[in-house]
This record gives structure tokens, sequence and C-alpha cells, in this order.
């Protein structure tokens, strides 16, 4: 188990520092100077010059990797151009917004996903598993401006009971709180939906399948009791993994919807980052992201593991 | 969605071979299908013909007639500029159904190409892309191709480029898995028996087997692809402010929607629905008579 642990956790930060080199050298493919993008078309030579120096933009290309990555190791993340202030605590209180945001996503996606994967599987074939694979896909190809806008367009412009933006200001309660982040939820719900049901789905059609099931039945189980305690313990292991993996994939789809619903979380920061040219903000919210995504992953590895039993045995040995 | 996306579909060749002859028809036979080509067709038709289909110049402001209701004049409304909104969505499919197709063409090409090699050759090279393949999907694709048109700027042609180099390694992983199910079959010790190169087991022994994933590949990514075009689109990164765009469209006009103008950006939001929704219905009826 620890040999296994330890692989692991290997394998993620080798990954880690494979995508920090691959953020950090597209982020030199931009052309143009950094001093010069602060102080703007006016500002003499010399001056852009000392500030590139002192930004150290003018070392060599490993040796400023290193400085970043090291300084990245100990939470110092660099300063960010635009606001002149370290990036790490700006990423910080807007990575704890976007969190609150995912996390009321996530309670709505994971019940309504493995709810409509069993219901699917439980009538394969038939049109209600039909109805739902096809909207779970459908939706889940839509871009989450576009499901964004239209319920803006009827629950905040046209019926007016719910908020078009999300941020609820400072000091609001948390059912205030709660009401302005309904309507980001839903595109989200809508992108993510598809993709659980669809796990779920197949891995329930796969215990229903098995001989396990069948002598359950053939015990005399009763219906509910086999598909409660038999078929979905076990397909609801993959489903674990799946959302582990897409919570990752949810933080990052927050670009799209935290600047259409003007949300101070880590994807507005980012995409603010991206057109200022922040390039200190934006690789470390993209590394952020990448970390957020492998931390996911591996807590649903262990979890997983730490759930099947066969597996537990397996590793342990 | 890109890692489920990029699920390998579980076609053989041979039963792929089997069916090429009815595929035609079994396709037909779908309602998902027929719609879905319809509604596509529809696009591309306005793609190709749209000035002459559009009622108005798309482009040409009525600085009297701004921020209009639908009328019978105006099916849609009409824009900020007092543009014609019906016009701006018809015109609109123009640009994206340029851009995602060829996106996905290249990185089909060059997916295929090295996922055939990967999964032939294995070796060093195999599990080095492999590894690399990792670190692309701990992002989404929409932010590693939104981090590199930030920084090369956004045309079509580079659009094109960045989205179908991204997509390259993600189908090669599909159709390495392909490959490595078609390396177990007896046809290719018979091909190396009978003198050929690798190349040429490669491409006319394998090749024609994985073409199936192949193409469900393409039409899967084909909807991401113009998820990702209009996505970058609405985050202000529309390739040619002039030009109606969908996406666009939707970025320019969707401050407004609190001052009722909904119709601005609704219908060109649901002209991207549609189109999404349309190619994944195709794409799912393909996946499914494929694999029988």
């Amino acid at each position: 188990m620890a040999t296994y642990l330890l692989r692991r956790l290997g394998l993620a930060i080798i990954t880690l520092l494979l995508l920090s080199v691959l953020i950090f050298f597209a982020g030199q493919v931009l052309p143009g100077d950094p001093a010069r993008a602060i102080l703007g078309p006016f500002a003499s030579q010399s001056a852009v010059a000392s500030l590139d120096h002192q930004l150290g933009v003018d070392r060599p290309l490993l040796t400023q990797y290193w400085s970043w990555i090291s300084g990245a190791v100990h939470g110092n993340l660099g300063i960010s151009y635009q606001y002149r202030s370290p990036v790490a605590p700006l990423l910080g209180a807007a990575l704890v917004n976007s969190a609150k945001l995912a996390a009321f996503a996530l309670v709505v996606i994971i019940p309504l996903g493995v709810i409509g994967g069993v219901v699917a599987a439980l009538n394969v074939g038939r049109p209600a598993d039909r109805l739902i694979s096809l909207t779970g896909l459908s939706a889940a190809t839509v871009p989450e401006f576009v499901t964004g806008i239209v319920v803006i367009v009827i629950f905040a412009d046209g019926l007016k009971i719910l908020p078009p933006s999300a941020a609820a200001g400072p000091g609001a309660s948390f059912a205030t709180q709660l009401r302005y982040l309904i309507l980001p939820v839903v595109p989200l719900v809508f992108e993510f939906f598809g993709y659980i049901a669809r796990i779920t789905r197949a891995s329930t059609i796969e215990a229903l399948e098995s001989d396990y099931t069948r002598t359950a039945v053939l015990k005399g189980l009763k219906r509910r009791v086999v598909i409660g305690r038999h078929v979905l313990r076990n397909s609801l292991l993959p489903t674990i993994t799946v959302i582990a993996t897409q919570t990752g994939y949810l933080i990052g789809g927050l670009v799209v919807v935290e600047t259409l619903f003007n949300y101070p979380g880590v994807g507005r920061l980012l995409y603010n980052a991206a057109t200022e040219k922040d390039f200190p903000m934006l690789e470390a919210g993209v590394l952020l992201i990448g970390a957020v995504y492998m931390t996911a992953t591996l807590l649903a590895d262990l979890l997983s593991t730490w759930l099947n039993p066969r597996l537990r045995t397996e590793l342990s040995r | 969605m890109t890692d489920l996306a990029a699920r390998p579909a579980e076609v053989s060749g041979r039963d792929a071979r089997h069916a090429a002859l009815p595929a035609w028809r079994l396709l037909l036979r779908r309602p998902a299908f027929i719609v879905g080509a319809v509604i596509l067709i529809f696009w591309i038709v306005c793609a190709i013909f749209g000035t002459a289909i559009a009622p108005h110049d798309p482009t040409q402001p009525q600085l009297l007639a701004t921020n209009q209701p639908l009328s019978a004049a105006h099916w849609f409304g009409t824009d900020q500029l007092g543009r014609d909104v019906f016009s701006r969505v018809i015109v609109g499919s123009r640009a994206i159904l340029i851009v995602a197709p060829l996106a996905t063409v290249l990185g089909t090409v060059l997916g295929t190409a090295l996922g055939l090699a990967l999964g032939y050759l294995g070796g060093v090279l195999d599990a080095l892309v492999g590894r690399l393949v990792e670190a692309l999907l701990a992002l989404p694709a929409v932010i590693i191709i939104f981090l590199f048109i930030v920084a090369v700027g956004a045309t079509s042609l580079t659009e094109i480029v960045v989205i179908g180099f991204i997509f390259t390694p993600l189908i090669a992983r599909t159709v390495r898995s392909a490959v490595q199910v078609e390396s177990q079959l007896d046809y290719l010790p018979a091909a190396r028996l009978l003198g050929d190169g690798r190349a040429r087991v490669m491409f006319a022994e394998i090749l024609p087997n994985v073409m199936p994933t192949v193409l469900v590949e393409f039409t899967v990514r084909l909807g991401y692809a113009i998820f990702t075009v209009a996505t970058l689109a609405f985050l202000g990164f529309g390739v040619d402010p002039s030009t109606p765009n969908w996406g666009s469209d939707i970025y320019a006009n969707y401050g407004v929607i609190g001052a009722g103008y909904w119709w601005e950006t609704l219908f060109p939001a649901l002209a991207i629905a549609s189109l999404v929704v349309a190619i994944n219905l195709v794409a799912d009826s393909i996946e499914r008579v494929l694999a029988g």
C-alpha cells in the first residue's frame, strides 16, 4: 500500500512538473516586453530595461524557470504585473470563492447524475434510457456561456426572480450567497450531469449483468435490496473516480461561468490576467488549476482503493 | 469532457467491414441522426450561401433603428448598432464552420499518424507522449488553448493550428489503443512475412482497420472544436470583429441583457446550441452504428 501510494504521488509530481514546463514556455511565446507593458509606450528605454532587470525577465530562460518553480514550491508565486502585489494571496482568496461555487455545483450535480445514470441503467434500451443519455451528452457539448445566457434571459431578465450576477457583495448572509449562486450553477450542472450519468449507467449495467447479482436475484432477495446492497455498492466505485476527474475540469470550466456572471473566483482572475497579459498571475493560476486536478484525482484513487476490498487486499499483499 | 470523449470506441476493424455496406442505411433509420443531419446541413447551407439568404446586410449599421425588438422587418430584432440580428445569425455560421472543421482535420490527421506510430512502434516515445498527454489532461483543453491563443494572438490560422495541435495527442491516444488491439491480430505477422515494411504495415494494413475509430474521434472532436471556437469568441478572442460571429456577437451584446435587449444574445446562443447538439446527434449515431 505504501509503495503504491508513493508511486502514485511520484507520478502526480512528475506530471505536475511537466505541466509547469509546458505553462512556463507557453508564457514565453508571448511577444512583447513585460516592463514595456507595465510602464506604457512613453517610458524611456532605460526605465524599461531597469524594470525588466528588476522583474528578472532579462535572465536566461532556464534560470527564470528555476526561480519561478522553486518559488512556487515555497508558496511564492511572484508579483502580479496588473495588481503590483504578490500573486499568492489574490489567488488564494479567489480559490476560496471558486471552491464555494464548485461545491454548490457538485452538491447538485452528483445526486442528479447518479440518479440519472441508475434510472437509465435500469431501463436500458428503453426511451427513458435514450432520453437521459442523449440529453446528458447534448447538454455537455453546449458551451457554458450559451446555457448561462439562456438562464439569464429567462430567470433574471424575463421572470426577474434571480439576480443576473453572482457576486452577492461583502457580508452577505449564507442564504443570500446561495441565491446569487443558483444561476451560475445551472451551466455547470448541464456541463457535467451527462458524464456522471454516463459512467454510473455503464457501471450499473455491468453490475446488473454480473454473477453476484444473478445469485442475489435467484436467492430470492427483493429487487430493492439487490439494487441497493449489491448493484449500487459496486457500480458507484468508478463514479467516484469520474467525479474527481470532473472536479478538476469544473474548476477550469469556471473561467467562462465566472466571467459571464461576474463572480470573483479563479476563473475570472485568470481571464483578467490573460487579457491584461499579467503573466505571473496567469501562469500561477493555470498551475494551480493543474494542482487542484491532480489532488482531486489522487484523492479519488485513494478513496476508490480504500472502498474496494479487492484492490485493498491486493495492494497490502 | 476530454477525458471521456477520448475513450476509444469499442469498434474492431473486422466488424466494421461487415457493417460497411448497410452502414448508411442503418444511419438513416435513426431519427437522432436525421434530426442532427438536417440541422447540420441547414447551417452548412447558411455558411455557404449566407449573404444571399440573409434579408439584410448583416454588417450595415442603422443608427436610427438600434436595439429594435422582434418585428416583421427584423425577425430577431436589431443589435446595438442597428444591424439585423437574423441576418447576423445566418451569416455568422460561416466563421465557426470554417475554423472548427479545419482544426479538427488537422488534429485528426496528425493524431492518427502519431497514434499509429505510438501503438505500433511503442517504446520510449510511447511512454513520453503518454506522460505529456497526462499533463495536458490535467487542464481542461479550453484553458490550454486559451493560454496559447493569448500568447500568439487570435487569427483564424492560429486558432486552427492551436486547436489542431492540442487535439493531436488526445486523438493519438485513442488511435493508439485501437492500434494496439489490431496488433494482436493474425494479419499483421502475415503481412510482415510477406515482406511488408513498417510504414506499409502501419498505413496499408492497420490504418484501414482503425478508420471507424478515427471517424468517431473526428465527429466527437468536431463538436468540441465548435465548443472551443465559440467559447474563445465569447471570451473576446473573436477573429475579426467586423464579420458576424455568434460567440463575438454574444460577447458584444451580453452587457445589455439587463436593459431588456435579450434578443441580441439569445438568438446567437440558440444557434450555437443547435449546431453543437446537431453534431453531437450525428456523432452519437455514427458511433452506435459502427459499434453494431
